[in-house]
């Protein structure tokens, strides 16, 4: 199974021959029309570059203060005022639902990128090397596994407390095992790739074949990996948030407005249904996305 | 000797229907079986040979191919049946079996029980009588214990093993026709040898029509009657066993006969210069040209038509003499 | 087989032990005095010292892990600072509801995702492929509290077809209890049916496209019998792995679902002990939720290689 070049033209300096840059270029062109191909994928990147951008732009297009109470009457249906309405101290939701944006995809992003660099850091290194470290490290990997993602989290959230950097931690943490298992089992086969062993045997050092040779050769199922853990993650936090044990009061998170609308539903039912709304698109186009990369990058699990 | 005809296939046409284009991988075949006949179906991989097989009984999935001409089986056009009528057919009056012997069997149903549901599928018997003949037709095609063997599983019957039964499950409701594409191809040469001669046996003994498809003219040459040469999706050639390999017409087919292994036993299989175009690259005219050592310019524009040289000896080349 | 099951067993013993190593550790982590909290206002030196050393917090780390181990392994959790009662008893009375719930939703999922993933394979490419599959990709993507309370909000508020919560066993009370538990169970019971469908509708690709289904069509197999006996006989032995994967998944899930619906379960229980610092009672939950999981994987593996006789019949 080699896969010299991935999507981001990773080349492998001197490694492989024969794959002159032109093909690394027609390789990315080609995936790229695969993947533009793919109807749905196309729709969830089109939906996460939206939600990108309504974070980063939330403090000029937000119509109101997140956080201003009374920007309206209390509990008002969508209105030309208020797009989507106001919560029970007044506030615009609109507004809420925008910055809340910005909060899902920062704990997204960060947790998954965090249990990214120590779960690939740990699969390398238990790959490469094997033997004693490799198995202490997979075991630990498999106990952690045996944690249901968001208990886990609960439970990080019981220890730590509320607050948005505990929540990334506690999201994070969960994440860690897959990103170890799935880059240990691409290490494992990558590493008896022949140029493999000629760089071993031409005396470069270990840590340099794992960052120069192995790394760009498991890229693939782990970026894969990552767009699909995203919404696993941006999930967490709302059900956290949910349950009251995210960012606390008054931080316009989509979970907690959930939770709260959960009171109004007879009288409001835009208070919990609309940040639902907005959460539900994010994850469709997400867990779309996901699988169209995956589709594109990763060639054995293409149906 | 005039048996009846039993299968009648006529102007057959396979076409797939891919991003837009069409593939034509069967072009326009006509051949018929006559009871107790065995004909061999030969021709390089890709020819075409599977999928005429298959074409008979309807198997290929359609979309995206598209099947044509007439398939007349005792009569009846098999190509106007309904799903219905052509399952009552299926393993009933044309049985097929195929190269992959430990493919064919589901993993996850016993040995036994797939062979009682093919005859349980077609034949009116109670479930007893039944499974004391799925013992019976263990032991006849040459299965050691077959009452213990039938409660194990495909992964538990060698390949050869496997075929025997695909071979037994095909004869079980005594069809008038047997398919076998390749039925020897993944077995052992030792293994081959018996599965042909069980095959034949029980040909005999059920007086069976057999199409038997392979691309080694060394199987046909022992087993059949008659043989019908395939290239690239056309019937170049056509006659008796005696005419093909005494005077073949074809010059691809006298290709294929000096490529048999002589006595001394040294094989040059697959010395005829070139490969066999593919679907999307077939030449104009004669599609053997770019590979005939005696082609001329006309051969390249001209489709050669599938002359009769003698009643029982046909051939599509444009040189091509009675008893050439 | 035998042996195949006793080195998965093996295995499970040796996540357990990690597992029960992370929540020690976890347990530990936590800020404040164990021993302070304990006594709170019965708070003297000496009372100090006897249950610091009763509790063996007195001991090295390693001697405090073995003593925790045999108390979790004689089932004794400890009692809940709040309610009073031990924590074994509590978690085993909130385990049931949640039980049930994944349970339920594990049928609903099934019964949707079977027929739906198997006319979207049936049908690949065609109108039915793509709304089934739509459908897979919106339920299993909708949050499974926000889905619940959208439930809610139709079903009970304007329909008033079912209760928008509590909860009465099914066995105490068949009706009563499926009635009240209808909801919930679709809330989860959708989400696994989302996954599951693709994974049947995809497994059952491959397996259309073996031998032995043209084999099994050569010899007569009609249609339905072809795609419902011979292929999916074999394209269910994936969901199983599912099951087992996912159940993780599932059992979080529920936690957050009973919350909706105010069935009085695991996560319901969990969240209450954490808002009043009832480490205790997190803590067992936290086990209890691990063991579960970690048991049903096991549970898979083995089911899995029962149906795959590959490995039955070795
Ligand atoms: N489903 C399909 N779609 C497109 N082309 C196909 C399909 N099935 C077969 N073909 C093409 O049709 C041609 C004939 O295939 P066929 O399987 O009949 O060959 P064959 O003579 O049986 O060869 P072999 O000895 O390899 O079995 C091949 O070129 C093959 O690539
Ligand atoms: S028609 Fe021409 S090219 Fe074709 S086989 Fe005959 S001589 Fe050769
Ligand atoms: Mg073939």
């Amino acid at each position: 199974m080699s896969r010299p070049l991935d999507a981001d033209g990773l080349t492998l300096p001197g490694a492989v021959a024969g794959s002159a840059p032109a093909t690394a270029r027609d390789g990315l062109r080609r995936r790229w029309w695969r993947f533009a191909r793919n109807r749905g994928a196309v729709f969830g990147l089109a939906v996460c570059v939206a939600v990108v951008l309504l974070s980063v732009l939330a403090p000029v297009i937000s119509p109101y203060d997140p956080l201003a109470q009374g920007a309206g009457p209390a509990l008002q249906p969508p209105s030309m005022a208020h797009w989507a309405g106001t919560d029970s101290f007044g506030r615009d939701m609109l507004s809420r639902i925008i910055y809340g944006a910005r909060i899902a995809l920062a704990v997204g992003l960060v947790s998954v990128l965090l249990a990214l660099v120590i779960g690939v850091a740990l699969g390398l290194v238990a790959g490469y090397y094997g033997g004693v470290l490799d198995i202490v490290i997979m075991r630990v990997m498999d106990g952690l596994f045996a944690f249901p993602i968001i208990i886990l989290a609960i439970a990080m959230m019981a220890i730590m407390g509320f607050g948005v950097t505990n929540v990334i931690i506690a999201v994070g943490v969960g994440f860690i095992a897959p990103f170890a298992r799935v880059t240990r089992a691409d290490v494992l086969a990558v590493k008896e790739e022949p140029y493999i062993e000629a760089a071993r045997l031409a005396g470069v050092s270990g840590r340099a074949i794992i960052l120069r040779h192995v790394l760009p050769n498991v890229a693939a199922p782990i970026i894969v990996q990552a767009a699909l853990r995203v919404s696993g993650a941006i999930i967490t936090e709302a059900g956290l948030s949910f349950l009251g044990l995210g960012p606390p009061p008054p931080t316009p998170v989509w979970g907690s407005m959930i939770a709260e609308g959960r009171n109004f539903i007879v009288m409001a039912p835009h208070v919990s249904t609309i940040p639902g709304v907005a959460l539900m698109i994010t994850i469709v186009g997400l867990n779309l996305l996901g699988d169209g990369l995956r589709d594109t990058l990763d060639p054995r699990l293409r149906r | 000797m005039t048996a009846e005809t039993i299968l009648d296939v006529r102007d057959l046409t396979v076409d797939f229907h891919l991003d837009g284009t069409v593939l034509r991988a069967v072009d326009g075949i006509s051949l018929s079986v006559r009871r107790g006949e065995i004909v061999g179906l030969v021709g390089e991989s890709g020819a075409g040979k599977s999928l005429t097989s298959e074409a008979i009984l309807r198997l290929i999935r359609c979309p995206p191919g598209r099947i044509t001409g007439e398939v007349r089986f005792r009569g009846r056009n098999l190509l106007d049946l309904d799903e219905d009528a052509l399952s009552r057919i299926r393993g009933r009056e044309i049985a097929m079996i195929f190269q992959n012997p430990a493919g064919s069997l589901n993993p996850v149903f016993r040995v036994g029980a797939q062979l009682h549901e093919a005859m349980a599928l077609h034949l009116d018997e109670p479930r007893p009588a039944l499974r004391a003949r799925v013992v019976d037709i263990l032991a006849r095609v040459g299965i050691p214990a077959p009452r213990t063997r039938a409660r194990d599983y495909p992964h538990q019957f060698s390949g050869g093993m496997a075929q025997r039964v695909m071979v037994g499950m095909g004869m079980s409701c005594v069809p008038a026709l047997l398919i076998a594409d390749e039925p020897t191809t993944a077995l052992d040469v030792t293994i081959q040898a018996q599965v042909l001669a069980l095959i034949r046996q029980l040909a005999r003994e059920t007086g069976a029509a057999v199409l038997l498809v392979s691309h080694d003219l060394g199987i046909i040459s022992q087993m059949c009657d008659r043989v019908i040469v395939m290239y690239a999706g056309r019937i170049v050639e056509q006659a008796s066993i005696a005419t093909v390999f005494g005077a073949p017409a074809h010059p691809y087919t006298r290709a294929l006969v000096d490529c048999l292994p002589r006595v001394d036993g040294v094989e040059r299989l697959g010395t005829i210069g070139g490969v066999m175009p593919g679907l999307r690259a077939l030449p104009p005219g004669c599609r053997f040209h770019p590979r005939c050592p005696i082609a001329e310019p006309r051969c390249s524009v001209d489709v050669p038509a599938l002359r009769a040289l003698t009643p029982d000896h046909r051939a599509a080349c444009h040189l091509a003499r009675p008893g050439a | 087989m035998i042996r195949f099951v006793l080195s998965r067993v093996a295995q499970t013993l040796a996540v357990l032990f990690i597992a029960s190593l992370i929540i020690f550790a976890l347990m530990r982590m936590i800020p404040g005095d164990p021993v302070l909290m304990l006594l709170g206002d019965d708070y003297t030196e000496d009372a100090y010292q006897q249950l610091r050393a009763r509790l063996g917090l007195d001991r090295s780390i390693v001697h405090q892990y073995v003593f925790w181990l045999r108390n979790v392994l004689q089932g004794d959790l400890g009692d809940s600072l709040l309610q009073h009662e031990r924590v074994s008893r509590l978690v085993w009375e909130a385990f049931v509801p949640t039980l049930t719930l994944v349970v339920a939703s594990l049928v609903v999922g099934v019964l949707i995702a079977v027929p739906s993933g198997v006319v979207a394979a049936q049908r690949k490419d065609s109108a039915w492929d793509w709304g089934s599959m739509g459908f897979a990709i919106f339920v299993y993507s909708m949050p499974a509290f926000w889905k619940g309370i959208i439930l809610i909000w139709i079903f009970s508020v304007h329909l008033r077809w079912f209760p928008a919560m509590g909860y009465v066993p099914p066995w105490v009370d068949l009706w009563d209890g499926l009635w009240k538990l209808a909801l919930p169970a679709i809330t989860l019971g959708t989400f696994f049916s989302g996954l599951v469908a693709r994974i049947i509708r995809s497994s059952l690709l491959e397996v259309l496209e073996q031998d032995y289904i043209k084999a099994a069509r050569a010899k007569g197999v009609r249609q339905a019998a072809l795609v419902y006996r011979h292929a999916l006989a074999n394209a269910l032995i994936p969901v199983v792995t599912i099951i087992g994967l996912q159940f993780g998944a599932l059992l979080g899930g529920a936690v957050l679902t009973e919350t909706v619906f105010a069935i009085p379960g695991m996560g319901r229980l969990t969240v209450n002990a954490i808002l009043n610092r009832d480490y205790s009672v997190v803590q067992g939950t936290i086990l209890a939720g691990v063991f579960l999981v970690v048991l049903v994987n096991l549970a898979v593996d083995v089911t899995y290689a029962f149906l795959n006789p590959k490995i039955r019949v070795a």
